[in-house]
């Protein structure tokens, strides 16, 4: 064979290997891309969403708080103010929207509003008694359908049997935005109230009471139990088959399916136990020994991390064994220790099969004030709001994450900053 | 300088085996009450491990199974019924690497004396620490500073801040396993001396790599090798003429 | 209770402890011995004297009170004719008459009754609680100053309940596998009681609907839950053809080409996507993924679900990109340099080096953080409860709609939960399944990590 030909095919071999190594960098190069790429397109398919649930749309509404037609003298007891007329000044306000409203439109009216105006005027008037007998103007919130419909979260260029507001309704709202009598404003229910069937009126403060009362569970469980399981493993436990049972135990229970922790609840906390259903006790029970392996796991680690002459050190000059431990390399643990409960936490923030499980799933339009109240958490009520067929609740659930996510990138950020400040190189 | 023949330390047929491995085979000796004896050999031939019978720090590891005889003041220490922690408060120990707890000064001597009920008030804890760390030759250096953080101090300040700590829970025998290996020339001269002046009250066991530390701060030097104590006496006699050929072989450097 | 309860037992360990202390001093004073151990301890061990039983008395109340009154007052309450009452609800109502008067209004004698007899029987057993909890401590203490001596080795003692108490932190994992277990057996064998194991292995027909009268005939259930296995898998195979190739490219370009500062940045991100509660996949699938699938199979004439494999199953590979992506970078380097220059030595280049050597040698511990992937994509929950569908179909066509056993676990227990009916129980015979083959799947991931671990350390 002739050398040159020899030569040359090896060269053009090299050069179709050199692109294929540049090729196969490129493939590496664009699953990482196209991996990046869906996260951030999740962002913002989150936060385009979820933004505008922080403004809400109010109307301008002129309300004359007539004596005779509330019923109600300057010296009323606040009994006899709850009792008030005030759905008849509300009808008179409403029927005045407009000038010259037939009946069957001043029925389209109502709807534009919500149905929390009745409260919003009666407490106008019991922050301010001396209204009593004047024309107030004041904004009240609109109806789910109007504020999507300004948003822009719903179309009107489809046919009007397919949309929420018809024709007439429309008109009344473009009237309404001439005329400057309809504006958005902050969205204050957003973050003051529990959940309603109202999605204008909904918010998150009663979920995330209840997933703050959760973690608080959790944490009051899986911090010391954690810390006294991996004390007990590193320290203390002589190296035979039931030690090595509960270690192999616990790296298996990491990955049990949280929703099976879910049908552990149900069938024994609070069949077998009875633990009281729906509330943050069972719930953050259940989480808690659902990220007890993951703290147990960052606990040991740092355990070990601390040098065994400290320990011995304690002990040379006659300490016991827990003294050693406790007062020595337990304190040194805790950073790491800390930081893999605050991941632990933050897991637990986010789950949300087992609680359905357990019936935390249930609508709660309340705000729970303890541990045994039946109460949502944040990632149930965004299911809760995902599956519910109105669309002014998409937003809502958008708008639940970007906290919930907020949330998890705070409770992360401490557990970096807690690893950098105080984590100790030996 | 006052001779004296009390037995501190009788050790008769120790064996101590790691898992299978034989580390120390028969080990017999006695060590005189307030005099230093030093225990010299080649890396690994036991001497640590023999120290470490003595406190029964052997204990944490958990493969070492330890049988023969110790009698610390007559008492049996080699079994189960030894109550640990009274012993270890009785024999201090200094370890290789100055341990000092990550805390103040102050707290790192202070720990012994405080969980032991040494102290019934404050100022009871503060004259034992100041006493200690005066015993230990520190107090001058860090009066000004005991809340500041023991590892804040150089190594030959750490090791005789341990030393401190090991004095102030009143024992009578110190343990030192190569207390200046992690040191320079000045801070284990200063060690040196300081062993010397607390030889007056205590009875003092330093393993050394050392024969020149050995030959300065010991009356009685016993020498290990492969697990086997070979040779003991008078520190003189051993270093000047040894019965036996595998010491002369040592000291002089022939192997080691 | 609770709160009383806590002031009381601190109350009660407190005066346990100065109690054991000031014990223990007198018998130093009166025989002027050394006592063996400090008095710290033998007041801490009256103390713990004290507190154990306390808990024990807490717990025990707070878990099984509510329960004995209900059946208490279950059992003495006389049923109205033809009415047509629910435990729970009953029980609900009585509660509410009970704690507020006002809602007595338009309520039944009976109810009535029952309410006020619910209210005296918490009155009693408060009452008790309180008075056997001080009897209890009190008896604690006694017991325990009785053994205090000057010879009382309560450091020891102490020590040992230390131990004790850590024993009991290291088995509340056992403790909960063991509930895991038997709460998934019982339960399952109820359901098997009432469906054919064999029905619900091998059959195809999932209609897990009651009879909503006794004898209708026509709404008998079946429980064949091959349609849900089936789906399950399909979801599972569409999520892995996503997340493997992304997830291991990813891995070797980061591990093999990337530069330091690229990974410092990137990992994090991936991190980030691995830490999002999955119910925001649930959102993002139902949102964004699934009407673009629909829209997709629309324009190359496919009529896609809206609740289609597809967009669960895309969405689950997305989650579990970084699962596979970190646990093959770990694998990936873990492959010994010497590997590497050997291959780079001889003129391979990078890719070669790659797929040539570092790929094969790298396998086994590929295959197992497969596995894992895969026990991740099946125990998963909210994304296909969100964006998958609810109906069993025993299908291929990942652009129909399927269901999961995660999918049918939620629907049978959300709203009304009957402990007697199949369809509650089904939940836990599918649960067993899902435990089961997960557990394994770890199981078996996790042996061939560690063999492979092995071979290079």
């Amino acid at each position: 064979m002739n050398s040159t030909l020899t030569q040359e095919r090896i060269i053009a071999l090299r050069k179709k290997r050199s692109a294929q190594d540049l090729r196969f960098k490129y493939y590496g190069f664009i699953a990482m891309c196209l991996a990046l790429a869906v996260l951030v397109f999740l962002l913002y398919s989150i936060f385009s969403r979820g933004f505008s649930a922080f403004q809400k749309t109010t109307i301008l509404l002129e309300i004359n708080y007539d004596q005779e037609v509330l019923k109600l003298t300057p010296n009323s007891t606040d009994q006899e103010i709850e009792k008030g007329k005030f759905f008849k000044v509300k009808k008179n306000a409403l029927n005045n929207v407009f000038e010259n409203l037939s009946k069957s439109d001043a029925k389209l009216i109502k709807k534009l509003f919500s149905t929390n105006i009745d409260k919003e005027i009666k407490n106008y008037y019991i922050d301010n008694p001396s209204v009593l007998n004047t024309t107030q103007k004041l904004w009240v919130t609109a109806h789910s359908n109007v504020d999507q419909m300004l948003k822009g979260n719903s179309r009107r260029d489809v046919p009007e049997d397919r949309r929420k507001l018809n024709d007439i309704q429309l008109s009344f709202i473009d009237q309404l935005v001439e005329e400057d009598r309809i504006q958005k404003e902050f969205n204050n229910f957003f973050f003051t109230r529990a959940d309603s069937r109202h999605p204008e009126i909904a918010g998150i403060a009663g979920s995330f009471m209840g997933s703050l009362l959760t973690l608080f569970v959790v944490f009051i469980l899986s911090f010391p139990i954690a810390i006294g399981a991996s004390v007990y493993l590193e320290e203390f436990a002589p190296k035979n088959k039931l030690t090595e049972l509960i270690e192999v135990n616990i790296s298996n229970l990491a990955a049990v399916p949280s929703i099976v922790f879910g049908l552990l609840g149900l069938g024994v906390l609070l069949n077998v136990f009875g633990f009281p259903r729906s509330t943050p006790l069972v719930g953050g029970t259940v989480l808690a020994l659902m990220t007890l392996p993951t703290i147990i796991i960052a606990c040991r680690a740092s355990l070990k991390a601390v040098p065994p002459s400290i320990k011995e050190g304690a002990l040379a000059i006659g300490a016991t064994k827990s003294q050693a431990v406790f007062h020595h390399v337990v304190p040194l643990a805790l950073p790491g220790t800390l930081t893999g409960t605050i991941i632990g936490l933050a897991q637990a923030l986010g789950e949300t099969a087992p609680l359905i499980m357990i019936g935390m799933v249930a609508f709660i339009p309340n705000i729970p004030t303890g541990i045994t109240e039946p109460s949502a958490s944040l990632p149930v009520q965004i299911f809760l709001w995902v599956e519910s067929a109105e669309r002014g609740f998409q937003e809502k659930s958008a708008a639940a994450i970007m906290i919930i996510l907020l949330f998890l990138f705070m409770m992360n950020a401490l557990a970096v900053y807690l690893r950098n400040r105080f984590e100790k190189k030996w | 300088m006052v001779e004296n023949n009390n037995t501190k330390i009788s050790a008769k047929d120790v064996d101590v085996f790691y898992s299978e491995k034989q580390a120390l085979n028969k080990i017999s000796m006695d060590i005189k009450e307030k005099e230093v004896t030093a225990l010299i050999g080649p890396s690994g031939c036991g001497k640590s491990t023999f120290l470490r019978c003595i406190n029964r720090m052997n204990d944490l590891i958990e493969i070492c199974k330890v049988t023969g005889s110790i009698k610390v003041d007559n008492e049996e220490i080699i079994s189960s019924s030894t109550d640990v922690v009274s012993l270890r408060s009785k024999i201090g120990m200094v370890f290789q690497k100055p341990n000092p707890f990550p805390k103040s000064i102050f707290d790192n001597v202070a720990y012994g004396p405080s969980i032991h009920g040494l102290a019934d008030t404050k100022s009871d804890l503060e004259n034992i620490v100041i006493t200690s760390l005066k015993k230990a030759g520190l107090y001058n250096e860090v009066k000004d500073r005991l809340n500041e953080p023991g590892t804040s101090l150089s190594g030959g300040q750490q090791q005789r801040l341990c030393i401190a700590r090991a004095i102030a829970v009143n024992p009578e025998i110190i343990l030192m396993d190569e207390p200046c290996s992690a040191l320079d020339p000045i801070a284990t001269a200063i060690i040196e001396e300081l062993i010397d002046e607390l030889r007056l009250n205590y009875t003092i066991i330093i393993v050394t790599h050392s024969m020149q530390q050995a030959a300065r701060v010991s009356q009685k030097t016993c020498f290990f090798h492969l697990g086997e104590l070979i040779e003991s006496g008078e520190t003189n006699k051993i270093f000047t003429n040894p019965d036996n050929t595998k010491t002369q072989d040592y000291i002089t450097g022939r192997f080691g | 209770m609770f709160f009383w309860s806590i002031v009381l037992i601190l109350i009660g360990i407190y005066s346990s402890y100065i109690f054991g202390k000031s014990r223990i001093k007198k018998l130093v004073y009166s025989t002027n011995l050394k006592p063996k151990s400090q008095y710290n301890y033998h007041a801490q061990y009256v103390l713990s004297w004290c507190l154990l039983p306390a808990l024990i008395v807490y717990f025990s109340w707070a878990v099984f009170e509510e329960q004995i009154i209900q059946n208490l007052i279950l059992d003495s309450f006389e049923y109205v004719e033809g009415a047509a009452y629910n435990d729970g609800l009953l029980l609900a109502e009585i509660r509410n008459v009970a704690n507020n008067t006002d809602f007595s209004e338009g309520k039944s004698q009976e109810i009535i009754n029952a309410a006020s007899q619910y209210k005296s029987l918490k009155l009693t057993s408060e009452i008790s609680f309180y008075i056997s909890i001080i009897i209890i401590m009190i008896l604690g203490s006694l017991y325990a100053v009785r053994k205090i001596n000057i010879q009382f080795n309560a450091q020891d003692t102490i020590e040992k309940y230390i131990k004790y108490i850590l024993i009991f932190c290291s088995s509340i994992a056992v403790l909960t596998t063991i509930g895991i277990i038997f709460s998934l057996i019982f339960e399952s064998f109820r359901f098997f009681s009432q469906v054919s194991i064999f029905e619900f292995l091998f059959s195809t027909e999932w209609y897990p609907f009651i009879p909503i009268r006794e004898g209708q005939a026509a709404a008998e259930g079946s429980f064949g839950a091959v349609p849900i296995f089936a789906g399950t898998f399909l979801i599972m195979i569409v999520a892995m053809c996503v997340a493997a190739p992304i997830g291991l490219l990813t891995a070797i370009y980061l591990s093999e080409y990337a530069s330091q500062k690229v990974r410092k940045t990137v990992k994090p991100l991936l991190e980030i996507l691995a830490g999002i509660p999955t119910i925001v996949y649930g959102f993002f699938a139902f949102v964004t993924v699934a009407p673009f699938v629909k829209s997709f199979g629309q324009s190359i004439g496919i009529d896609a679900s809206p609740t289609s494999a597809l967009a669960a199953g895309l969405v689950m590979g997305v989650m579990i990109i970084p699962f596979i992506s970190s646990l093959s970078d770990d694998v990936i380097n873990s492959v010994p340099q010497s590997l590497r220059e050997g291959s780079l030595g001889i003129g391979a280049n990078k890719a070669e080096t790659i797929k040539k050597v570092i790929l094969p040698a790298a396998l086994p511990g590929i295959v197992g953080a497969f596995l894992l992937a895969i026990s991740r994509a099946i125990g998963e929950t909210m994304i296909v409860v969100v964006a998958a569908g609810t109906a069993a179909n025993l299908t291929a066509n990942p652009f129909e709609n399927v269901t999961t056993v995660t999918v049918q676990i939620v629907v049978a227990l959300i709203g009304d939960q009957e402990f007697d009916n199949p369809r509650t129980l089904s939940a836990f015979a599918l649960g067993l399944v899902l435990f089961v083959i997960t557990l394994s799947l770890n199981v078996l991931a996790l042996r061939i990590v560690k063999k492979y671990r092995e071979r290079y350390e």
